[in-house]
């Protein structure tokens, strides 16, 4: 009898979403898919509103990085107002834009992996859900937790002090930021009272990476081998081949390390990427338009990034990378549970040029905004925690924005999170007569890894928990479990 | 020399000029009564009534009535300060405020008053009313959705000729305020930038500019609105 199983919500994500897995007569996977389920539509309600509204607006997508969606909005603003792509940014501009940057990527990363992941790693995927959580940290290793939790303050706090505020503030304006640092507001964060300052927070940044290596030292064969496949790579890097995460240009490899996209400007990305719309979900499908769907699907996030950057511009981070790359021996990395060790490396890279910046006169500069032609378009994209975010607006001479087009960044990833998907229910459901915890929390562990943010993609709020159901070939429900 | 006449508040025993406006006799003598329509320096309107008080008993905006000796008036009672409260809410539902992207939060009196009269829940139905942006004018832009039609800018914003630059339009419950082509025409930086802080919402805007004041710079950031009134008497 052919089965399909239904998981439904995903737990440990930001959004919400349900998987699907069908299952034929003899038990084999024949179909699985990742749905999400919720639609928001923020390219559509933001249009008619004046351009500068845009950056505080769109940064509503999302609770956990708006950073990310401020600053590519305000990129996009730059060009708009005649500040081009970024470089044409006063120097405290782009430096505080930075700061408020690695801020983000650093509270975003450490909850990522302490809060939402963690659990999985100290635990097992298959062990009971009520200590598999992050209270099952604290109880388990209270100093690990202790570092976590501020580590993320640390984060929140700088984006409050470029920002205005922890959540939703309104720093980046089209062309420029509306504050400086101040001295006092420096030297908090530079050398605040142990352990929140910039030393003490690349030490915790040290720490958590040690616990991964130490972690796959003695897990080797599930951290290499746990839904692993190949697939394209597409990132930001800075000309020089860099790891940047505010800005670059775009770089794609394939498996074997090849270019397919050739470091092209940021402006031109929709002569390069297209996104396919399937009829069962509302998150679209991207992919680089010479290779077309098939072929041209992609990763983004840690992974991604460090597999196109050529290096880690901060000596500790360079360090891990090449550590790193050695594993696959300069190849691209393809394996699925790695891309928690990357982005460990990329919160070390975060926390040391928070540090770098912060020592940084120009952040006390006055010169805030510069303004030039006046454009009628213009694209903004950044290394979001969780990949590439591209934003691209269209305004009218009016000043109101006619057309907007978001790729959020784990909408970049949609076919990897289903490849994922597939891997695991392949490995773990074929001829399964019953469904355990442990299988269903497997699936959610291989989508866990991209840090998927499903209310972002879809422009969807809501909690994520997980129902399984087992249908028969006519879709009838036959047995159901909730969580 | 104007004659000084004697009256209370809330039975506080307050002096002012004969002929004063009660909103600013108050703020003489330390008291803040709310107001939201009303802008120092321009004509009085009783538009929003958020003023509402109680003279000699009966109800009156202390806006628009001058001081008169011997007069008691009730300003800060449970009655009309629930009162005010309805009026805030109802303003709140009858327009689309959406503080989360609006550039005058912060700044905004609405909202201000919002905070002071601690407004949560919603109580009354919202009506979303399908409102436009207006914004073919080179340096203003008109936010219909935010308006609360307080015509403090048709009252205080003003051409060279003394023309407003802004006019009512429509009728009834579709009534607007829009941008005068003729008046506005040649409005200068400086008499936008007056109607932007004249407005007390976000419903005038100076086009290319938002944001610009960063949070904690704000003007209610750190201070409920009212509270700068002293005690003493002054602001």
């Amino acid at each position: 009898m052919s089965r399909k199983i239904v998981i439904e919500p995903l737990t440990r994500v930001e959004g919400h979403g349900k998987v699907t897995i069908h299952l034929d007569d003899q038990g084999e996977v024949v179909q699985s898919r990742l749905h999400i389920v919720e639609f928001r539509g923020f390219e559509r309600f933001v249009q008619g509103r004046p351009y500068w509204e845009a950056p505080v607006l769109v940064q509503r997508l999302c609770g956990i990085c708006p950073v990310s969606h401020h600053l590519a909005a305000a990129k996009a603003m730059d060009v708009i107002v005649g500040a081009g792509t970024g470089d044409g940014l006063t120097p405290t501009a782009e430096k505080m834009r930075r700061l408020m940057h690695y801020g983000q990527i650093f509270q975003s990363h450490s909850l990522h992996f302490f809060h939402l992941a963690s659990p999985d790693l100290l635990f097992g995927y298959d062990s009971p859900p009520e200590t598999r959580n992050v209270i099952g940290v604290i109880m388990a290793n209270r100093e690990l937790a202790t570092q976590a939790v501020l580590m993320r303050k640390y984060g929140q706090e700088i984006i409050a002090a470029t920002a205005g505020k922890k959540i939703h503030g309104t720093g980046a304006v089209p062309g420029g930021i509306n504050k400086n640092l101040s001295i006092a507001e420096r030297d908090v964060l530079l050398k605040g009272p142990h352990p929140m300052n910039a030393d003490a927070m690349v030490r915790y940044a040290q720490g958590a990476l040690d616990f991964f290596k130490d972690y796959y030292s003695k897990h080797k064969e599930f951290i290499d081998n746990f839904s692993r496949f190949p697939s394209n790579h597409l990132s930001l890097v800075r000309p020089d081949g860099a790891l940047d995460f505010y800005d670059g240009v775009l770089r794609a490899v394939d498996a074997d390390g090849r270019k397919i996209l050739h470091d092209v400007e940021c402006q031109d990305y929709l002569a390069h990427i297209r996104e396919e719309v399937r009829s069962w979900t509302y998150m679209k499908f991207p992919y680089l338009r010479h290779l077309g769907p098939e072929k041209g699907w992609y990763r983004v996030g840690p992974l991604a990034r460090l597999n196109t950057a050529d290096f880690v511009p901060s000596p500790l981070a360079q360090e891990e990378f090449e550590a790193f790359r050695k594993v696959t021996g300069g190849r691209p990395n393809d394996m699925c549970m790695h891309t928690h060790w990357a982005r460990l490396i990329e919160t070390l890279h975060a926390a040391e040029m928070i540090r770098d910046l912060l020592r940084d006169a120009d952040l006390q500069g006055s010169d805030l905004v510069v303004r030039g032609k006046r454009e009628a378009e213009g694209v903004g994209i950044i290394e979001a925690p969780r990949g590439t975010l591209f934003h691209h607006y269209r305004v009218s001479p009016d000043d109101q924005i006619v057309m907007a087009n978001l790729i959020v960044s784990t909408t970049n990833n949609n076919e990897p999170m289903n490849r994922a998907v597939n891997n695991v229910a392949r490995a773990l459901m074929t001829k399964a007569k019953e469904i355990t915890e442990g299988m269903m929390n497997a699936v959610e562990v291989a989508i866990r890894a991209y840090d998927p943010c499903l209310s972002c993609a879809t422009h969807a709020y809501g909690s994520m928990a997980l129902a399984v159901s087992l249908c028969d070939a006519s879709g009838n429900v036959i047995a159901q479990r909730t969580r | 020399m104007p004659k000084i006449v004697a009256f209370t508040i809330d039975g506080k025993k307050c002096q002012a000029a004969a002929g004063t406006l009660l909103v600013a006799a108050a703020v003489e003598n330390g008291v803040y009564i709310p107001t939201l329509c009303n802008y120092p320096g321009i004509p009085p309107k009783g538009a929003c009534r958020i003023c509402t008080v109680r003279i000699n008993g009966r109800l009156a905006t202390a806006c628009t009535t001058r001081v008169l000796p011997d007069m008691e008036v009730l300003a800060i009672t449970p009655e009309l300060e629930e009162f005010r409260a309805s009026v805030v809410e109802i303003l709140f539902a009858e327009g689309n405020h959406l503080c989360p992207s609006c550039e005058k939060s912060g700044s905004c009196e609405l909202q201000a008053l919002g905070y002071r009269y601690r407004m949560r829940a919603p109580r009354f139905p919202y009506a979303f009313p399908k409102r436009g942006v207006e914004a073919w004018h080179p340096k203003i832009l008109k936010d219909h959705n935010r308006c609360i039609l307080c015509k403090r800018c048709i009252r205080g914003i003003q051409n060279a000729q003394g023309k407003s630059l802004f006019a009512f339009g429509k009728r009834g419950d579709r009534l607007v305020i829009n941008i005068d082509p003729e008046t506005s025409r040649d409005a200068s930086d400086d008499l936008v930038r007056l109607a932007v802080e004249m407005c007390p919402v976000g419903a005038i805007l100076r086009k290319g500019q938002g944001f610009d004041v960063p949070i904690g710079r704000r003007k209610f950031d750190r201070m409920q609105i009212g509270s700068d009134i002293s005690p003493q008497g002054g602001s």
